[in-house]
């Protein structure tokens, strides 16, 4: 029996079309049911006040600030690091023994429960180093856990930049660090941006490792040694404990709308990088 | 020779335990066209490549004999110092897709942080695009990436970017080849009316090529420099049975 093809090729954009919208419709639930539960008690005053009675009344201003700084400050760390392993891997080794250990390492870092990461940070930054729960343990932390996704990206992105473009480069007489930084760099931007998204993600989403290396006070961090915490933890908090559901979708909602604007400030800048290059 | 730009003095290379080129001999004065031409594996890109020593980059390979640009040793210089005098163009076009066409232009000033003024720069990108017979084309949009070009102009674009380094010598290395007939006629023009002011290494493996751009013609046959002399007499009086059989298409 033979199938008519227009069938069979209306049969497969229809389930494509249905898999597509299944997809951003989760997220678009997702989404709608923080708005309409977290809307309501977003406003000026929960945004900008200290919480008061354990999160029951006021704001979420140290939240909010404790996130921005654990985010932003980790991939400060994270990302000259990772870019750095990632040009060594690529371009500064052979492939040998050596390289395969390390990717094995990085690839074996990624998929480490985040809770692991936490206890580490717990036994070697608060206790070890005596950092105590601080803004600066949890930026280590967090730090040596979004490495791994930053090195992947990073290389992949490092490795998709043609050869040719690197040969062309030393035939105008560029030395391999200035090839790296004016030619193989600016291509890759794009895939080095994706895994630092990706990683701001994980950073302003994480709990578990947070909770143990940057604790969970409530108050405003001002200097790195103080403790925080992020609305990641101040929303699971609220809620696991059954302080007040109300305050967890603010925040939630909170969350979500600054992890978009990360997102557009980062692809902003990063814009304004790349045209400063070239 | 006397006043040649680069001597090629019992040349041989190798890539590990292949000995890819045999005791090449080579002049190639000033102000000419000269083509290297020879069937696929003959080993004439690696002769253009050992010129300004890109085959460096490639694992286990070593040189003997000896090359000279301008009467100075190529392989006592620093490479970095001997790019700067030695422009290339390659197979395909490959301008850097990051940047404008300007920048493409003065890429070589940019990688090595050579700075000039702002004038300065607008005068070598102007004169550099002119000389490739791009300028009339690009001239208002040189702030604009140049990936959007056609691929004859992307390669007119390669070319511009060489020249704007002033090189002694020019390495043409298949240039045509992934172009279609007509960007390869503008481009065969092109190297004619550059051969005033740049003396031009031009591999191909397309005969009229080498017959219509090229004042001399070496013919490279496994690893060999078979025959090397005037192109109009190589192509009427072949000394060597080879060259002509190469020539008649009998092999190649």
């Amino acid at each position: 029996m033979r199938i008519n093809p227009r069938f069979t090729n209306k049969l497969v954009q229809l389930g494509l079309n249905f898999q597509a919208f299944f997809t951003v419709g989760i997220l678009v639930i997702i989404v709608a049911i923080i708005c309409f539960k977290g809307l309501p008690y977003v406003n000026f005053e929960f945004i900008f006040a200290y919480p008061q009675d354990m999160g029951r009344l006021g704001g979420i201003f140290p939240s909010i600030a404790g996130t921005i700084l654990l985010a932003l400050l980790s991939i400060l760390f994270a990302t000259p690091l990772g870019v750095g392993t990632a040009i060594f891997l690529t371009e500064y080794t052979k492939e040998s023994i050596f390289t395969k250990i390390i990717r094995f390492g990085v690839e074996s870092l990624a998929g480490i429960p985040s809770i692991l990461y936490g206890l580490f940070g717990f036994i070697f930054f608060v206790i070890k180093l005596k950092m105590g729960w601080s803004l600066l343990a949890g930026v280590l932390t967090i730090t040596i856990m979004i490495l791994p996704t930053i090195i992947r990206t990073s290389e992949e992105a490092i490795k998709a930049v043609p050869r040719n473009l690197r040969i062309v480069s030393y035939s105008l007489s560029a030395t391999k660090w200035e090839t790296v930084t004016k030619v193989v760099l600016p291509s890759a931007i794009p895939g080095i941006l994706t895994g630092i998204m990706l990683s701001v993600g994980r950073a302003v989403g994480e709990t578990a490792a947070v909770i143990f290396t940057m604790g969970s006070s409530l108050r405003l961090p001002t200097s790195l040694m103080d403790s925080g915490r992020t609305m990641a933890v101040h929303f699971y908090i609220l809620a696991r404990e059954g302080i007040s559901m109300e305050k967890a979708y603010g925040t939630a909602l909170v969350l979500v709308v600054s992890i978009l604007l990360i997102n557009v400030l980062a692809y902003y800048l990063m814009n304004k990088a790349i045209s400063k290059y070239s | 020779m006397e006043n040649s730009v680069l001597t090629v003095d019992t040349f041989s290379a190798f890539f590990g335990d292949h000995q890819v080129l045999k005791d090449v001999n080579l002049s190639v004065p000033k102000n000419v066209v000269a083509a290297l031409m020879g069937p696929s594996g003959c080993g004439k890109t690696t002769l253009i490549r050992c010129v300004n020593r890109m085959h460096e980059l490639l694992p286990d390979t070593k040189v003997a004999g000896k090359m000279f640009l301008n009467e100075k040793d190529i392989y006592t210089m620093e490479p970095i110092v001997l790019r700067r005098k030695v422009g290339m163009v390659f197979q395909k076009p490959n301008p850097f897709p990051t940047m404008s066409i300007y920048d493409n232009v003065i890429a070589g000033y940019k990688l090595n942080g050579i700075r000039h003024s702002r004038e300065d720069f607008n005068n070598i990108v102007e004169q550099s695009l002119r000389s490739a017979a791009l300028w009339d084309e690009v001239k208002d949009f040189l702030h604009r990436k140049g990936t959007f070009l056609s691929g004859g102009q992307q390669q007119r674009l390669c070319i511009a970017r060489a020249l704007a380094m002033n090189p002694e010598i020019l390495l043409l290395d298949e240039p045509t080849s992934a172009l279609d007939p007509k960007s390869t006629s503008q481009i065969e023009e092109l190297f004619v009316e550059l051969k005033k002011n740049v003396t031009m290494l031009l591999v191909t493996h397309n005969i009229g090529q080498a017959a219509r751009v090229s004042d001399f013609t070496a013919f490279i046959y496994i690893g060999e420099l078979i025959e090397y002399g005037p192109t109009e007499k190589m192509f009427t009086v072949p000394k060597d049975k080879r060259t002509e059989e190469y020539l008649t298409g009998k092999f190649g």
